[in-house]
Formats: structure tokens, sequence, C-alpha cells
């Protein structure tokens, strides 16, 4: 499923390029320009795509993350400084 | 005068909004920030949205449209539509996690605490200021020529900017990010809702839209906008890079780091594409139609095309509306203010020894102090620069590409073991480098550069149009092909109406590409971090 579902995002972006409309200036309705139409459409698609993203391959392993940083420092993002090179002049320079 | 009051009221809305927020927020600096990272899963999906959406979307969609023609949409809105949701689904939803793991706020904190390192962290910092404050001048330059549009002159440009500045800078600074989301959320709101009710009263007052598109489709000189005969290949190609840069715009990242749960994400990224459409398709399709109702603008007068069609076709109570929605995308800069003073604090005041020096609780009120300083320095540059507008526009499209640049340094830091601080080093100065180098060979081709078809007769602002003229006649106007910059170089660097290209493609191309292509192999080349820091962010799988 996972390379399946890989293998349709990169033909959704693929499918971006409708070079075979570039020139078409033919009206779907009436009234809607087939280049416009079909863009319309791919971003229905586009939206179908995602879905089947967060359905099949959400990362839920990144879920273990919630609430860690909170436990340790009562909610105040200031208590909490970001550990290895928290200060300047510690270490690396760099 | 109707217009300019009701886009009042809704600045007035937007002020209570934010003073509301701080009326429900604490006082730590994580709130302040991010909202305690705690918005739910609407608020996060529009007010996300609403941080992306800029006058770009919708006066600049249409004015670009009404020059180009409907390919406009494919260009933007639907690269945009796949590109920016798969963004906040691999890169996303990873800042998301780690910020809540370790405790990060913005970027620069995150990639110095992955990489070890100080000086390069704070280089980076320094680029990305650089490349977002333009976004914020041009904010409270596009107020202010907004409601003195809106209001027929009444209210001056000067008076304009300098009540959007003091209303953004008062409801970032009261309400911080709760403050900043719910307003973006309202806004987004706002411009769904009455944007379909501006194009029903719109297409109903033409006399029906197919009617319009025939007339454009008759017409030689305005049928190639039914098509993408006037967008060349390889620059519709490269645009598909351009969305990258939105999850490197400090703001959306910040933004990122709000949502409660990770589960939020995930209407997020679904609807992302459906609320892009919303917005984009009424705006390109109307730049489309006024092109046969106001012919011959000039490439800047084309950018009012959307007021003018809300000032002649709808009611002013309904332009007045509008008008304010109009307002809510200029306006976006609000979140942009927020985000430069979360790093300013985060990344200088605190990191440099701030936090320690004064206390935690200094950090909200260093961060307040800089949203009154930027909101100041803003509106008195954009004062100063009013008739140069282009610059900052110049500036913005560049950041674009910069940001998107930079992506491959995000990507590296999250997927890639072995990236160093030296790739990083060198990405972000070949960005530099390309950044400046893209505006210097903007600017020494100023003088050489092909010129749009020429207008005939620009329309005069507010003439209103007759539907029933007939539509122009003629050979459509031959696009001028680009130039030589160096013509010793060949098709290297050619100069279009608007912008350099590479072998005819965007510069943001071979940015991201080179930009990839440096971290990669100066990565290779240089020691990794320490393991307990590999190990930090990539935990072996038996420890999990």
């Amino acid at each position: 499923m996972k390379y399946l579902i890989a293998l349709w995002v990169v033909l959704v972006i693929a499918l971006h390029q409708d070079f075979w409309n570039w020139t078409n200036k033919a009206l779907v309705f009436g009234f809607l320009p087939i280049g416009l139409a079909y863009h319309a459409c791919y971003s229905l698609v586009a939206s179908l795509t995602m879905w089947m993203l967060v359905s099949y391959l959400w990362p839920s392993e990144l879920e273990d993350g919630e609430g860690s940083h909170e436990g340790k420092s009562g909610g105040t993002l200031s208590v909490k400084p970001v550990p290895v090179t928290s200060a300047p002049g510690e270490g690396n320079r760099l | 005068m109707i217009p300019a009051t009701i886009v009042f009221i809704y600045l007035a809305i937007v002020l209570y909004i934010g003073i509301f927020a701080f009326r429900r927020g604490s006082k730590t600096g994580e709130d302040f920030f991010l909202a305690s990272r705690s918005l739910g899963p609407a608020v996060f999906l529009l007010s996300l949205f609403g941080t992306n959406m800029t006058a770009v979307a919708i006066l600049g969609s249409s004015g670009f449209a009404y020059q180009r023609g409907i390919g406009v949409y494919g260009l933007m809105a639907s690269s945009s539509g796949v590109i920016i949701p798969l963004t906040l689904f691999f890169i996303g939803t990873r800042l998301w996690a780690l910020g809540k793991k370790h405790g990060h706020i913005t970027q620069v904190q995150y990639l110095r605490d992955r990489w070890e390192m100080q000086g390069i962290g704070t280089f980076i910092f320094a680029l990305t200021a650089v490349m977002l404050i333009p976004y914020i001048i041009i904010g409270v330059m596009g107020g202010g020529t907004t409601l003195e549009t809106i209001s027929g002159g009444q209210v001056p440009y000067a008076v304009g900017g300098g009540i959007v500045a003091v209303v953004v800078a008062s409801y970032v600074f009261f309400g911080g990010m709760r403050g900043t989301a719910w307003v973006n959320a309202f806004q987004t709101i706002l411009f769904l809702c009455f944007g379909a009710i501006a194009f029903t009263l719109i297409a109903r007052s033409l006399g029906g839209l197919d009617v319009t598109m025939q007339q454009l489709a008759s017409s030689p000189k305005t049928a190639p906008l039914l098509s993408r005969e006037r967008i060349p290949t390889p620059e519709f190609f490269s645009y598909m890079f351009i969305p990258l840069s939105s999850i490197m715009f400090p703001h959306i990242a910040i933004m990122c780091l709000t949502a409660e749960k990770i589960g939020h994400f995930k209407k997020t990224i679904i609807f992302y594409p459906i609320c892009i459409m919303l917005i984009w398709l009424p705006s390109v399709y109307l730049g489309v139609v006024a092109a046969s109702q106001y012919p011959n603008l000039t490439p800047g007068q084309a950018n009012d095309v959307i007021i003018r069609l809300l000032t002649d076709k709808t009611s002013v109570v309904v332009a007045g509306i509008l008008g304010a929605g109009i307002m809510a995308c200029v306006m976006a800069s609000d979140s942009q203010i927020l985000a430069l003073s979360t790093m300013f604090t985060e990344d200088l005041f605190a990191y440099y020894g701030g936090r320690k020096k004064f206390g935690p609780g200094a950090e909200v009120w260093a961060g307040r102090a800089f949203i009154v300083l930027i909101g100041v320095v803003s509106y008195l540059i954009a004062l100063e620069l009013k008739d140069k507008a282009n610059i900052f526009d110049l500036a913005v499209r560049f950041a674009f590409s910069g940001f998107a640049a930079l992506s491959p340094i995000m990507l590296a830091a999250l997927f890639w073991k072995r990236s160093t601080k030296w790739g990083a080093l060198a990405a972000a100065g070949w960005v530099l480098f390309s950044v400046l180098g893209n505006w210097y060979l903007t600017a020494i081709s100023d003088s050489i550069a092909p010129k749009p078809p020429a207008a005939a007769k620009p329309a005069v602002v507010g003439e209103p149009a007759n539907p029933a003229a007939p539509p122009a006649v003629g050979r459509p106007p031959k696009p001028a092909p680009p130039v030589q910059i160096y013509p010793a170089l060949g098709n290297m660097f050619l100069r279009g109406p608007t912008n350099v290209t590479v072998y005819g493609f965007l510069p943001v191309m071979p940015m991201v590409l080179i930009s990839g292509l440096l971290m990669w192999l100066v990565s290779l080349a240089t020691p990794p971090p320490s393991q307990a820091t590999i190990d930090k962010y990539f935990p072996p799988r038996n420890k999990r």
C-alpha cells in the first residue's frame, strides 16, 4: 500500500503538467475554460490524495511525543531552554 | 464612504478579537507565542490557511490572470494545493512533534539543537528575518493603498497605512498567537463566505458568464486568456518549486506548533487544496472576466480589477464587505510580525542571555516590545517608500524563492541523520548568494527587458465599462521574446518582461536543486553531530 500511494502521489504531481490543454480554449458547460476546469478537478484529486495519505500513511509514531514537553516544564516554554547548545560560548562556536 | 465605514467596523472587530484573546490567555511565553499549543482542528485549519493567504491571493492572482489568462490558477493555486499539504504532512507534523517533545518554538531553535550549532543558527535566523521583513512592510503599504482606494481618496495613504499598522500591532501585542490565530480564522471565514457572494453577484450583473466568455473567445486579443498560451512551459513547470517556501516561512512553521494534537493536521492537510480552490478559482476567473470589461489596463492597474468589478457591479454595502475581505488578505502581515517578534525573542534575546538575566517573564514583554518596534519601523519605511512599492514586490518575490531554497535544509535535518551544520551553512550561504544574484541580474537587465504588450489607452480608475461595447478586434499582441543578459553565456540568463530566468526556468528551480546538492555534498565531507544528538532526534528503534 505504501508504495502504491507513493506512486499515486508522483503521478498526481506529474499530472499537474497538462501540456495537452496548453492551447485548448474549449469551454466546459459554456462558461468554464477547459484548462481551468482541469485544474479545479486537479485540486479535488489533490484533496483525495491527501485523504489517502493521512488515512493509510499517517505517521502515528509521532503521536508518542504528545504531552512530553509540558510534563517537564509545566507548560512554560521559557523555563525549558533548548538543551544541547543552549547558550553561546559553550562548546563549538559555530 | 460607506465601504470605508464597513472596513473600519471590520478593523474594530479584529481589534476586539485580539483584546478578547488577551483576556483568555495566561502570562507564559508559550501561551503568548504559541497559544499554549492548544488550537483546535477548525481554528488550526482556518488560521493556517488564512496565514498563507495574502494580498497575492485575491489582488495579485486576479491582476496576473487579467494579463496572462486562466493558466495562473495552475501556475500558483493547484501547484500550492498539492505541494503545501505534502510539506505539512512530511515536515509540519514532524516539527510539531519535535517542538512538543523538546520545547522548540522556532525553526532556528530546532536546527541549533539538531546540529549542535550556534553562529550558523544565528546566520540562518538573520537570513530568514531579512527575507521576512519586506513582507511586513508591503502589508502596511497594501493596507494604506486599499483604504485609500475604497474610501475614494478620503482616507489618505499615510493615515490608512497608520491605521492598519496600529490595528495589526495592537491585536498581535495583546492577543499574541491566540489573538492572531482567531483573527486569521475570522478573516478566512469572511473571505470564503463573501467571496462566493461577490462572485455570484458579479456574474449576475454581467448578464451571464457564458456570454462574457463567448465575448472573450471571439476576440483574437483576449482569446489567449482562455488557455495557457501566455505562459511558457518551463515557467509553468518551475512554479511547482515555489510552494516549497510555505513551510519555511517562519510564521507558517511556528503556526504548525500551535496545534493541540497532531491529529489536527489531518483535516488541514485534506481540506487545504479545496480551500485554495475556493479562494483562487473565483479570483482567477474574475481576473479573466475583467479583460472583457476593462481592456488595455497596464500591469499596475490590473491589480485593481477585483476592486473595480466590486465597485461597478455590486452595491456599496457588498463592496464594503468585500473590501473588508480584501483588507483581511492585505493584513496577513499579523502572523509575520508575531513570527519575527518570536524569533527575535527566542533566537536572540533569550538565546544570548536575556532569559538568564531578566528571567522567563521578560520574554513576553521583550516580544511585545519587538512588535511595537516592528510596527513603527515598517510604517515609517512604508511612508518613506510609498511610490516604490515595486521594490518590496520584488523583494517578496525573491523571498519566496529564497525560502523555497531553504527547504532542503529542513528536509535534511528531519530525515537524514548524517546531515551536518556545515551542509546547512553551505546551503544557507548559497541561498543568500543566489537571492542577491537574482536581484542583481534583475536590476542590471531592467533597461534591456522586453516590454509587455503596450496598453493602447489605459482606463481611468473607477470608470464604468460598457458591456455592450464590441470586443476589441485585431491580431493578439505578440509577446516579446526574452533577451540574453550575457550574450556570451547564451540562454543561461534570460530577461523577460518581469523576471530573469535560467535557461527559461524560474531561478527558484536551480536555487532549490543546488541548495539540496550542497547540503548533501558538504554534509558527506564534514563530521556529523555527536551520537547523543543523533540518538536524540533519531531514537534507535529498540529504545522507542
